[in-house]
Formats: structure tokens, C-alpha cells, sequence
């Protein structure tokens, strides 16, 4: 391992001498640049999906897996002992952690959305809602419907399965297509970076026959090469992610609509993801500088 | 140090080189004539590993060139100075940079050589164009840069092809000279020319003995031409 790293090292030092030697290619440097930026400012945003979906699918998966809610819907004059008995109900049914009535002022916050402020949900038929927390090994939704039919006339039972199955669906499929969409991007660093290297190799074969002339070895040719581009790959995919980080971190915050998207964003240590994408674009630039470097110098004699 | 035994090299139309046997002695003066297409440059590539031979035995340093593999063929490079008739240098480093191009990419230290570098630079006349690029030179000075190229190393063979075919006769002469004086300093010399009249020049400073290919074969040309 420590032998791994001061090679790397002395590969990014570099051999100055070694570097002079490869012309300096102004214009296809620049390109080389762009596109590793480019490349790795979508895989800012394409890591961001996946952790992103990942953290839905969980969230839903677990956490509203454990909840279901409880509607009442009765003559005004009826609701309060509804609520009363259907309340009495869940206290004595197994696997219940908890069951709570929402206040008017809970229930007027989840309209709000839709029918705007100061609804006057006093006068309005509005059903009751009443959260069910679950604990243990969870309801028996089925027996728990029949209870109900038979004490609370007017009460309906939503586990949340119906929606939350497809959303996790979503999700999940959501997060494969965001892990695609990087193994995408890093094959098309990779084809882009080889094709700059072709282009540099094969404008310099004269460099090259000079070189192996005087009795350089393909390593040291090789190198040259490799080096530069990595070292482009390297920066350019830092001034990338650095930009697409910034952009992240600009996207509006999500938190007054609920929550429901969790933001397109990072959260906690899976800020470090981001910083993995400059090496990571280095290591795909030396594989495949060196891959058609030593390609196009086995050619010649 | 060069040894070519029953050798022959064919390209795709056909044989050009057959059933070559040769020593190169240490300290000898070779020269290597014969009409244009006869296979001299083809010849001397045999000699410095950048073709291999389609039958027979090239040893270099008494290694056979099947059996080295290309950094061997890059070490080897290393004892033996090439100088082409359109010789090509780093059009980016100067002239001076050009010259010591051997000794960077064997990694040994320029700094350390300097004293040697300039000497080497004044020796082929090139001290006054040491910062040019090699594009601003005239034919001659490539071919002494090229010439200064080849001995940084300090290598024991030099092989030249057709290096006065881009220069006048005084230049010619010139280059003749200083590839005269590093036979004295008992270096391997070789040099592919159609130019009679350096061969003759030659002859009158030096042994050097004339090989000519005619008809595929390599033939021992009489001394008096």
C-alpha cells in the first residue's frame, strides 16, 4: 500500500524532463478539460438522483410502512363519539404502539395545500383523522376492518399499501437508472479521454519514432502521455464536480412542501460521494491514455 | 558487436536482402554502397533492431534481436548512434535540448553533463545555434545536430545513412571528418552512401573497408573501387 502511494506521488510529480518532451497541444488540452468537466458535473447530478431515490424508496419502504390512518367520516353530531369509540378500539387492538385524533389545526395544516389558508373547517363536513402508529409485529388489517364495522360504523381503514408499493417501485427503479446513468457517464470519459490521447498520439507519431530512435522505452513515451492527460482528467473533473456541488447546493430547499421529494440533494457523509468523482476520473484518464499509448507504440519500431 | 549471420529480409513483393553474413569489428570503418533500392537503409535497420530479419541471425552485443523484447531493443539503442539522411528532431526543443535527448530519456541527469554537452556542440560547429529550433537549420546543421545526437551516449557503433545526401561537398567533408575522428577515438563507424567521392575522400584518411550490395548480396568491394 505505502509502495502504491509514493508511485502515485511520483507519478504526480512528474519527471519535468519527461514532460517537455510530449509538444504541448493547446487547443485539444482545452477540449480534454471541458469534457472531463462537463462529465463530471452530470455525475454530481446523476450520484445526487440516486442517493436522493435511495433515501425515498427507504423512507417509504420503512417508515410509512409502520403507519396507517384512520378516517371517520359521520354527521357532525355523531364524530366526537365515533372518534371516542374508534379510538377505544385501537387501544385494545395488538400491535398498536400508538393511535392519535389530528386537532382542527392539524387537519386545516394538511388542506392548506390545496384549498389555501383560513379554510373554515369547523363548518365543513370534513372527516376526522385519526394517525395509527404501529408497533410490534403490526395490525391485522383485516380483523381490525371487521372490529370496526361492527363498533365504528363510519370509520375506514387505510394502510397505505395501495400507494406506497408502486412509489417504492419508483424509487428503486429511479436509483438503478441513476447508478446507469454514472456507469454511463464514466464509459463516456473514458471513450472521450482515449480518443483525445489517439488524436495527440497519432499527431505526434513523429515525436514518437524520434523518441524510440534515441532509445526511449514505451514506458517512458507512455508516460509522458499518461501523465498529461490524467492530470487534465484530474482537474478538469474537479472544476466539474466543484461547479455541480455549487448547483446542488443552490436547488431550492424542499422542506415547506413536506418534504416529499427528501431534496435532490446530500445529506450528511454522502457529501464525501462527490469528492470520490476527480479520482475516479483520473483513474479511467491513465487506463485509457495508457491502454492507447502502448497500443499505438507497439506499432512502431 | 553487430553480427549478421546468413541473414535475409524480404518485404511483401518479394526477397531484397539474402544470405548476408557479416562481423562488425570494434574500431572498424565500414562503408555500404549500392544502386538506390538496393537495400542499404533496409541493411542498416537490420543493424540497429528496427526491423528483424524474415531468416537468419542478427546479434546485437551478442543478443539475437529475436530474443529482445522492446525495452531491450530501447537499452540497446542506447550503444548505438543512428544518423538519417532526413534526420528528425523535437520540433518543440532546441537544439541543444535535441542533442541531449539520449541522455533524457535514460534518465541520467542533463546537469551532470552540461561540460560534455557544450563541448560536443562546439565540436559539430553548433555553439553559435544551440538555442535555435531545429526547424530554423539548414541541412547541414541538422545533419551535425543529428550527428551530435547520436554520440551523446558515448556509443560504441555509429551507423549513417546517406548523411551527406542533403549537404554540399565542403559540408560533406566536414561531416567526413568528424565521423573520422570518432573512428580514432575508436568508435564502430557505418555509413550508407552512393557518393563514390566521399568513399575515395575517405580512404585517404582512413582504413576503411567498402561493402557493396549487388544482386541481394553483400560483396566485399576491391580496393580500388
Amino acid at each position: 500500500m505505502k509502495n502504491i502511494l509514493v508511485s502515485v506521488a511520483g507519478f504526480m510529480a512528474g519527471d519535468a524532463q519527461a514532460d517537455r518532451v510530449v509538444p504541448p497541444t493547446g487547443f485539444t488540452a482545452w477540449l480534454t478539460l471541458f469534457s472531463a468537466g462537463a462529465m463530471a458535473f452530470l455525475a454530481v447530478f446523476a450520484l445526487a438522483l440516486s442517493l436522493a431515490t435511495d433515501r425515498l424508496a427507504d423512507r417509504w419502504g420503512t417508515e410509512l410502512a409502520r403507519s396507517s390512518t384512520l378516517r371517520i367520516s359521520a354527521p357532525a353530531e355523531q364524530m366526537a363519539a365515533q372518534t371516542e369509540a374508534a379510538l377505544s378500539v385501537l387501544a385494545t387492538t395488538p400491535g398498536i404502539a400508538s393511535a392519535r385524533a389530528l386537532s382542527d389545526d392539524e387537519q386545516r395544516t394538511l388542506l392548506e395545500p390545496w384549498f389555501g389558508p383560513d379554510l373554515p373547517i369547523e363548518s365543513l363536513p370534513v372527516p376526522r383523522l385519526i394517525e395509527i402508529i404501529e408497533g410490534g409485529d403490526g395490525i391485522d388489517a383485516a380483523g381490525l376492518r371487521l372490529r370496526l364495522a361492527a363498533e365504528v360504523p363510519g370509520a375506514v381503514l387505510d394502510d397505505h399499501t395501495r400507494w406506497r408499493k408502486p412509489l417504492v417501485r419508483a424509487a428503486a427503479r429511479l436509483r438503478t437508472l441513476g447508478w446507469v446513468s454514472l456507469l454511463l457517464i464514466a464509459g463516456a470519459t473514458a471513450a472521450m479521454i482515449t480518443l483525445a490521447a489517439n488524436a495527440a498520439l497519432s499527431a505526434t507519431t513523429q515525436v514518437i519514432s524520434v523518441l524510440r530512435l534515441v532509445g526511449a522505452r514505451d514506458d517512458y513515451i507512455a508516460q509522458a502521455f499518461v501523465r498529461r492527460f490524467t492530470l487534465r482528467g484530474l482537474m478538469g473533473a474537479g472544476v466539474g464536480t466543484v461547479a455541480g456541488v455549487l448547483a446542488v447546493l443552490m436547488l431550492p430547499s424542499t422542506d415547506v412542501a413536506g418534504g416529499f421529494l427528501t431534496g435532490l440533494g446530500f445529506q450528511g457523509w454522502h457529501w464525501l460521494w462527490p469528492a470520490m468523482i476527480p479520482p475516479l476520473a483520473a483513474g479511467v484518464a491513465f487506463v485509457a491514455t495508457r491502454a492507447a499509448a502502448l497500443r499505438t507504440l507497439r506499432d512502431m519500431s | 558487436m553487430i553480427e549478421l549471420e546468413n541473414v535475409a529480409y524480404s518485404y511483401g513483393g518479394g526477397e531484397l536482402l539474402s544470405d548476408i553474413s557479416l562481423q562488425l569489428q570494434p574500431g572498424s570503418f565500414h562503408f555500404l554502397t549500392g544502386p538506390s533500392g538496393s537495400g542499404k537503409t533496409t541493411l542498416l535497420k537490420l543493424f540497429y533492431g528496427a526491423l528483424i530479419p524474415t531468416a537468419g541471425h542478427v546479434r546485437l552485443f551478442d543478443t539475437d534481436v529475436r530474443a529482445m523484447d522492446r525495452d531491450d531493443i530501447a537499452e540497446m539503442r542506447r550503444r548505438i548512434g543512428v544518423v538519417h539522411q532526413d534526420c528528425q528532431f523535437l520540433n518543440h526543443l532546441t537544439v541543444a535540448d535535441n542533442i541531449a535527448l539520449p541522455l533524457t530519456v535514460s534518465g541520467r541527469d542533463t546537469l551532470n553533463e552540461v561540460s560534455n554537452l557544450r563541448e560536443l556542440t562546439g565540436w559539430v560547429g553548433l555553439k553559435s545555434r544551440a538555442d535555435a529550433l531545429p526547424p530554423e537549420l539548414s541541412g547541414g546543421e541538422r545533419q551535425r545536430a543529428a550527428l551530435a545526437r547520436a554520440v551523446i551516449m558515448s556509443p560504441d557503433v555509429i551507423l549513417a545513412d546517406e548523411p551527406t545526401g542533403n549537404v554540399d561537398w565542403e559540408m560533406s567533408q566536414r561531416l567526413l571528418r568528424l565521423l573520422i575522428e570518432l573512428n580514432r577515438m575508436g568508435k564502430t563507424i557505418m555509413i550508407a552512401t552512393h557518393d563514390l567521392a566521399l568513399i575515395r575522400a575517405a580512404k585517404a584518411h582512413v582504413q576503411a573497408r567498402v561493402l557493396r550490395i549487388s544482386n541481394r548480396r553483400l560483396q566485399l568491394a576491391g580496393a580500388d573501387l
